[in-house]
């Protein structure tokens, strides 16, 4: 196919699912496990859900798994043997089925930063591997805050094909990249070229509540300022939102093993444990969880921005949705650009 | 076909099981092989981590044993362990692990014969239970390669 | 909720607790924990049958301690029993806190030890509809479906720590999963990890827990996880006649015996 913009049906697009497991790629796409929707390695396309707002487990696991085995060593008959799994990784092709374009942006930032610098084998593999289909969104939540932090329901970054639910049972779709373009072509006749439309009508408005720039702005003096403690004195400090954010990139490096055999192992971390700063001489930097909460969002849309030119936050709602607490990030966010008053920079 | 022979770790307590199977290899009484015995101060002191641990690395059953109820040399250290197992047997059982692969008992220093006895059963009852699949998962863990690929729920 | 008003009114006016840890409206028709210090914050109190969160965990919450005791907590049936048992394991004090329940329309305040024990003793837990389907389901089930059930429920959790996070009882400032000289408990989401970790919450559970299902509710990945503390405390109960959450001075199930405990199993 020729055209960088094309239709499907629902029906036809489910085929073109269908054929690329039967090729043998991996099909990862929404699923329901009792009442909670995860990214799950997809059979049989029936399963997989459309109708939903957003998952309740992040995408991000496929490019940062939960547990990353690193390296592992063995020592036998005076010998040490070294495996180096960055070296042995291989990822299976792998289609990701089904995001929102926030999740795909997420996805593209949390590759890029685990590449920057010297770069990170494991990401860089999984993601060479990864193609992104992502669906536009047509429905929002009120914990939804793309478009306060720069990103829009039809967002086309990180995606490889974008799709957006119109009418008639159809997809309008843009190929966004080579790999994107591969699919496309397996597809054959399914997809049907198409004049570039404006679907505009289609995708869900979302008010601006804020802009990245006011965070900011306002977060640069707000170290000090008595609002963390007020906000925080219902959080529970699990590691809810965290684990579910596809953004949070933070992980704690483990050893495993026995005395002549050992793995060394990446896992998931969260700076809303007080584990998490805690030092071995018992001193804890950040010792109560106002503290915590405060770093969660100071590094989010404060300290990350200042580094890069982004957020670390695509306004997915999934941390504010599935806290036990109710701390709605939205919510915290519009506080401190409306209502937090200046304070001195240190006390 | 070779009969599976199974793997068992047998914690024991210092002061009485201990000192029972010693006696029974003095008194020169033949048993199966297939237990690898752990030295422990008291059953007070054998945490059920342990227990999980082992089967983690490939045991198929365990056996723990102490003195009997009033002789232990701590006092009291095996009743408050009788109670631990209660609650651990039962928890095991409901997270679908076959709590006949533990097999608890009392063991005198005095009692060469029943330590003999106690292992060659283990051993039989083990063996119709076959290899512990339900930690076939966990054991995979520690044979790298097969980790290799992340873990994904 | 008139009724709560006025008493949390007249706590404050009296000056005779810090702070009323109690619900508040939420997002999305939920409601959330609220601390209430001025007698202008009174009115945002509600209560209704969306109270389900146990709220005796901020009690444990250093923060919320720093206010100073007394405290007054808007409590449900399982929040009075954890405070009981928060009480009988030393870590509250009587007096401490002030118990704001409901009692046949009206809203009683409990502080003394008898009163506490006695409406303990009349309200015990209901658990929530889900809890109960799934305990069913469990019981008709073989060995092998129950290992099959678990593996694929326990498969999901990533160790986020909300199971604990969220259980009042869970309060150990050094939890053994933190431990790691010896590591008892692998730190990584794996299987391994993951079971270990498990067990353990359910072991250091058993005979403690409440039943108020917070953790449930607070696992973002939907695992009903009080499944297997209720399991350990039902053990308890029925094999050492001992429920938590009635008896400001009960010792710990599981560091006491009696000479006659079953030992059926062992040989
Ligand atoms: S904000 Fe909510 S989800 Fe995050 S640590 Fe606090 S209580 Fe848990
Ligand atoms: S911080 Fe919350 S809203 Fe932002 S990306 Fe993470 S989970 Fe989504
Ligand atoms: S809350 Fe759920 S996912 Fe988190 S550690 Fe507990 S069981 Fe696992
Ligand atoms: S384990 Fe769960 S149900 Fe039991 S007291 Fe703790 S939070 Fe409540
Ligand atoms: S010393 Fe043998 S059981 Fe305590």
């Amino acid at each position: 196919m020729s055209h960088r913009t094309f239709t499907i049906t629902h029906e036809n697009l489910l085929d073109v699912l269908t054929n690329t497991i039967a090729v043998g790629n991996r099909l990862v796409a929404p699923v329901r496990r009792g009442k909670k929707l995860f990214f799950r390695d997809v059979q049989e396309v029936q399963s997989i859900v459309f109708d939903f707002i957003q998952s309740d487990e992040s995408p991000k696991d496929l490019v940062f798994p939960r547990v990353e085995p690193m390296l592992a060593h063995e020592y036998n008959a005076g010998n040490v043997y070294l495996i180096d799994f960055a070296e042995k990784l291989q990822p299976l092709p792998t289609i990701l089925f089904g995001t929102r374009p926030c999740d795909a942006v997420a996805l593209s930032l949390l590759i890029e930063f685990f590449n920057e610098g010297v770069g990170d084998p494991f990401v860089e593999q999984r993601a060479e591997n990864l193609t992104i289909i992502s669906i536009a969104c047509t429905r929002a939540d009120s914990y939804c805050f793309c478009t306060s932090v720069g990103v829009s329901p039809n967002d086309s970054r990180g995606s490889d094909v974008l799709l957006t639910p119109i009418d008639n049972d159809q997809y309008y779709g843009i190929v966004l990249t080579e790999k994107g373009n591969a699919f496309v072509k397996k597809g054959g006749d399914n997809f049907i070229p198409s004049e570039p439309k404006d679907v505009a009508q289609y995708i869900v408005t979302l008010r601006e509540e804020f802009t990245p720039q006011e965070i900011t702005q306002r977060l640069a003096n707000a170290f000090n300022h008595p609002l963390w403690m007020d906000a925080s004195l219902r959080c529970i400090g699990c590691g809810t939102c965290t684990y579910v954010c596809p953004l949070c990139s933070c992980f704690d490096i483990q050893d495993e093993g026995t005395q002549t055999k050992g793995v060394r192992l990446r896992c998931w971390d969260s700076c809303g444990f007080s584990l998490f700063t805690l030092h071995t001489s018992g001193h804890n930097p950040r010792h109560i969880q106002s503290e915590r909460w405060r770093q969660r969002v100071m590094h989010k849309f404060s300290y990350i921005p200042q580094n890069r030119n982004l957020l670390g936050c695509v306004g997915c709602g999934r941390c504010s949705r599935l806290c036990p607490a109710d701390m709605n990030l939205k919510e915290h966010l519009c506080t401190i650009t409306k209502e937090m008053t200046e304070v001195k920079a240190d006390r | 076909m070779k009969e599976f022979e199974p793997k068992i770790v047998a914690f024991v307590c210092n002061w009485c099981t201990y000192a029972g199977a010693d006696l029974t290899g003095t008194s020169r009484i033949h048993y199966a092989p297939n237990v690898r015995v752990v030295r422990f101060p008291c059953t007070g002191r054998i945490d059920y981590n342990l227990i999980i641990k082992a089967f983690e690395r490939g045991a198929d059953g365990v056996i723990v044993s102490g003195c009997h109820p009033n002789d232990c040399h701590y006092t009291s250290g095996n009743f408050h362990a009788r109670r631990r197992w209660i609650v651990f047997r039962t928890l095991l059982e409901y997270i679908g692990i076959d709590p006949r692969r533990i097999i608890f008992s009392w063991v005198s220093a005095a009692e060469g014969a029943k330590w003999a006895d106690l292992v060659n059963k283990a051993v039989r009852e083990i063996r119709e239970l076959g290899p512990a699949k339900e930690f076939i998962n966990m054991k995979q863990w520690y044979e790298f390669e097969k980790a290799l690929g992340g873990f994904r729920g | 909720m008139k009724q709560l008003h006025e008493r949390a009114h007249e706590l404050l006016e009296q000056k005779a607790v810090s702070v009323i840890i109690g619900y508040g409206e939420g997002t999305e028709g939920r409601v959330r924990p609220v601390f209430i210090r001025t007698l202008e914050a009174v009115r945002l109190l509600v209560w209704d049958d969306r109270c389900r969160v146990n709220l005796a965990v901020y009690l444990n919450k250093p923060e919320i301690r720093k206010f100073g005791f007394p405290i007054a907590v808007v409590s449900t049936p399982a929040t009075v029993r954890t405070i009981v048992q928060l009480i009988a394991e030393h870590q509250l004090s009587i007096g401490d806190v002030v118990v704001l329940v409901r009692e046949n329309d009206t809203v009683r305040a409990l502080i003394q030890k008898e009163d506490l024990e006695q409406y303990a003793r009349n309200n015990p837990v209901i658990f929530p509809p889900f809890v109960i389907e799934e305990i069913e389901l469990l019981k008709k089930m073989s060995i092998e479906e129950r290992f099959t059930y678990w593996q694929e429920e326990l498969a999901k959790c990533f160790k986020c720590y909300a199971c604990r996070a969220a259980c009042p009882l869970c309060y150990c400032e050094k939890c053994i999963t933190d431990v790691n000289q010896p590591q008892w408990v692998c730190v990584a989401p794996h299987p391994v990890g993951v079971f270990e970790w498990h067990i353990n919450r359910a072991m250091h559970l058993a005979g403690r827990c409440i039943e108020c299902g917070s953790c449930t509710i607070a696992c973002p990945v939907g695992i009903p996880i009080a499944l297997l503390t209720i399991e350990a405390t039902r053990v308890v109960k029925e094999e050492f006649a001992f429920t938590p959450g009635i008896d400001c001075n009960a010792p710990s199930a599981l560091s006491t015996f009696r000479v006659d405990d079953k030992e059926t199993f062992i040989r």
